[in-house]
């Protein structure tokens, strides 16, 4: 039973006399009764997203094979700029705000009556911009796509909608970071809680980041598409929402990396491999994942060739830590998989607990992050980019990192994040089918993202209704492996409906128990955390510098370069 | 703060990895000129058509440049013109593209003939065509309800087949 480990913790905690102080550690080891409503809030609208968003991926794969048309006058471009929203940007941040809000109140305590109060305003501002923008996407005003690049123009409501995602977002964030600070009151020069620490980077890097889009939205679309001012400067847009389109993707995978050093050591009965070295690699994401935007504009005219070679450099940078996180959860495997006494090579490697969801499920989006990742190498390559620029390569490959890699950690992570926020327990039975719905989108995805790489290579674009491009011979080519995008997409919708069905269990039908918030103690030999590792004022001035050093001269350019703006466009 | 043996080989060789490909990309940018499309040429997007080389659009045989075409291509909703290039192989070709509305892509599919056209800006790329064939030209940047239908043809010929017309 997987559940072991808390169970034998539970009881130690009932063994306690009555009146006696617990230790904090006992104290931290459920997540408050309060929080656990706040976190279990966000549950409901990130599956829902995933439910809906599917679903809109799955009519999309089915239009692209050319063998169906979507009913009801509906869009295929509103379809995808469902899809793209839903599950980009609300299954994503709702999850991560959830996740984080939980793990900082498991490890630096319950937040307080206030911090808890600016969480629920920020889910409720969330929610509020969430069904504004959704509305106007459903009536069909807002067909721009997640990117929402000007001068197409959408009703202003669907703006004001995502800047709303954003500024709940920045609250529920600014409320884990005042625990976090509590904490490091109450315990002067101690060490922070590891999963506490790093929700907090997660959510500075993301106030910097959403700081451009949030520029974007409240300077340039929100008074154009009110017709307070009549054009817009493209380039400029374009800019600011890369600034914080690349860090995003650092803000979605920031939080399976949580799961990876934190939970999954845990889960298969091993140690945290480095508690500092953790620590390293998030800070480094902290400097690198903001002054890079540029390389997704590499084929675009009006920045300098310079200044986009030197964010592609940055952008190699940004590798290292995950390279160091590569080695940590191997290292992690390999010392579990030997004291369960697995010899030889790759010995180890059967020990591992390949039956529970908690681990396997997580363990598949590992292995997708290292074609996904590869393949990123390719994307930022400066000159490579013109091969793949914009073709469904590019579809195919963030869809092994955040559509695999990245969710695949979260739903391993809410197999026991629910159940433990509900007080319920993951059956034996559930959990075979976690196992099914990650095998089930492996097989998918495998050939979903396959078909789409090769298809990209050969130049097929992304983003693009079934087309034959004048009975062009290349386009039938790409037909095929449209085809075989329907056949992946199909198995991963799926995969989605058995994870709905799981999700479903644990919220509201499985038995009632307790279901542990894995942590992973630091392995000993690992050593002492240096104190620089959390201050935050250091790192804090060192990403200031980089992002002056990357963005300053082009914006400069771009500004004093720039021609008369742009007026709106309406074309769906 | 400790740091394994093994995890200080791994970080060498993948820091080293990562410095011998930026070493490679940047030579073959710095050194060879192989810079994807960097222009800073601006122009008002509302009057494309009157504005050179745009008011004629179409494949130019130039005499005493870097290149020996200019093949010059306006964008708009939902469509190229021209509808169809044509020239030899083995020549170095400029394409020249620009837009009259919203952002569009110009991709030379199976090539690396790849570039942005935005509002505003002309886009540029200087490349030999060395393979023959007939290459669709696809928009690869949404622009609309029409994105997928937006398409023009490349045809890169033998040169005794130009020579004849």
């Amino acid at each position: 039973m997987t559940t072991a480990v808390t169970n034998k913790e539970i009881i130690k905690e009932k063994q306690l006399p009555k009146g006696k102080n617990l230790t904090t550690k006992d104290r931290l080891i459920k997540v408050d009764r309060k929080d656990a409503k706040l976190a279990l809030a966000h549950m409901y609208v990130a599956f829902t997203a995933l439910l809906v968003g599917g679903l809109a991926g799955l009519l999309q794969v089915f239009v692209r094979s050319g063998a169906f048309q979507l009913p009801f006058g509906i869009g295929y471009y509103q379809i995808l700029t469902v899809h793209g929203v839903l599950l980009g940007l609300i299954l994503t941040t709702y999850f991560i705000m959830g996740f984080q809000l939980a793990a900082v109140s498991r490890t630096a305590g319950a937040l307080s009556n206030t911090q808890r109060k600016l969480g629920w305003i920020g889910f409720w501002l969330m929610t509020i911009g969430t069904v504004a923008a959704a509305t106007m996407v459903l009536l069909n005003e807002a067909s721009v796509l997640y990117t929402f690049y000007a001068p197409l123009q959408a009703h202003w409501i669907f703006y004001a909608g995502l800047a709303l995602v954003v500024v709940g977002s920045w609250i529920e964030g600014l409320s884990q970071i005042m625990r976090y600070v509590q904490w490091r009151k109450e315990n002067k020069g101690q060490t922070s809680p590891l999963l506490a620490f790093m929700a907090v980077v997660n959510n500075l890097m993301w106030f910097v980041a959403s700081l451009g889009v949030a520029i974007e939205v409240l300077f340039q679309l929100l008074p154009w598409s009110l017709g307070l001012v009549e054009r817009i400067d493209v380039l400029l847009s374009r800019t600011l929402f890369w600034y914080f389109g690349h860090a995003l993707v650092y803000f979605w995978l920031l939080p399976a990396y949580m799961v990876w050093y934190v939970v999954i050591p845990k889960v298969i009965g091993g140690k945290l491999f480095s508690d500092a070295l953790a620590r390293l690699s998030f800070m480094l994401f902290l400097l690198f994942s903001i002054p890079v935007g540029v390389h997704h504009q590499l084929t675009e005219p009006g920045i300098d060739g310079f200044w986009k070679f030197l964010q592609v450099v940055l952008t190699f940078f940004v590798i290292v830590p995950s390279l160091m996180t590569a080695f940590s959860m191997f290292a992690t495997f390999e010392l579990r998989g030997r004291e369960l006494g697995g010899k030889g090579v790759l010995g180890w490697f059967r020990q591992l607990p390949w039956k529970d969801s908690r681990f396997l499920v997580p363990f598949i989006g590992m292995v997708a992050f290292i074609p996904g990742g590869a393949g990123g190498i390719v994307n930022a390559s400066y000159q490579m980019n013109q091969l793949i620029h914009n073709t469904i390569w590019v579809t195919g490959h963030f869809h092994l990192t955040i559509a695999t890699a990245v969710v695949l950690t979260y739903f391993g992570a809410a197999f026991w994040l629910i159940p433990h926020l509900t007080g319920r327990t993951l059956t034996s039975r559930m959990n075979s089918l976690a196992n099914t719905a990650g095998i089930l989108w492996a097989v998918g995805m495998f050939i979903m993202s396959g078909a789409m790489h090769i298809a990209g290579l050969l130049g097929a674009p992304r983003r693009s209704e079934y087309s034959t491009y004048g009975g062009s011979e290349q386009a039938a080519e790409w037909i095929s492996y449209q085809f075989a995008q329907a056949i992946g997409g199909t198995i991963l919708f799926i995969s989605i409906l058995v994870i709905i069905g799981v999700v479903v269990n644990l919220l509201w039908f499985a038995p009632k128990g307790e279901e542990e918030f894995p942590v992973a103690e630091v392995a000993e030999g690992g050593g002492s955390t240096p104190a620089i590792l959390e201050n935050f004022k250091v790192w804090g001035v060192i990403l200031v510098a980089l992002i002056l050093i990357a963005y300053t001269f082009p914006i400069f350019d771009i500004l004093s370069n720039s021609p008369a703006g742009s007026t709106g466009f309406k074309l769906w | 703060m400790h740091i394994h043996k093994y995890e200080k080989w791994w970080l060498v060789f993948g820091t080293s990895t990562l410095i011998i490909f930026l070493i490679i990309i940047g030579v073959s940018a710095f050194h060879a000129g192989a810079h994807p499309n960097n222009s800073k040429w601006t122009i008002d997007y509302e009057k494309v058509d009157e504005i050179a080389p745009f008011d004629n659009p179409g494949v130019h045989k130039v005499e005493g440049k870097d290149w020996d075409y200019e093949v010059v291509l306006v964008a708009s909703a939902f469509s190229y013109t021209p509808m169809e290039i044509e020239v030899p192989v083995g020549s170095k070709v400029r394409f020249v593209a620009t837009t009259k509305d919203v952002i569009h892509g110009f991709e030379v599919a199976g090539t690396n003939i790849n570039m942005m056209l935005e509002p505003g800006y002309v886009s540029e790329l200087v490349t030999t065509v060395d393979k023959a064939g007939e290459f669709t030209i696809v928009c690869n940047e949404y622009c609309g309800i029409g994105h997928a239908m937006m398409y023009s043809t490349l045809k890169v010929v033998d040169a005794d087949d130009n020579s004849s017309h």
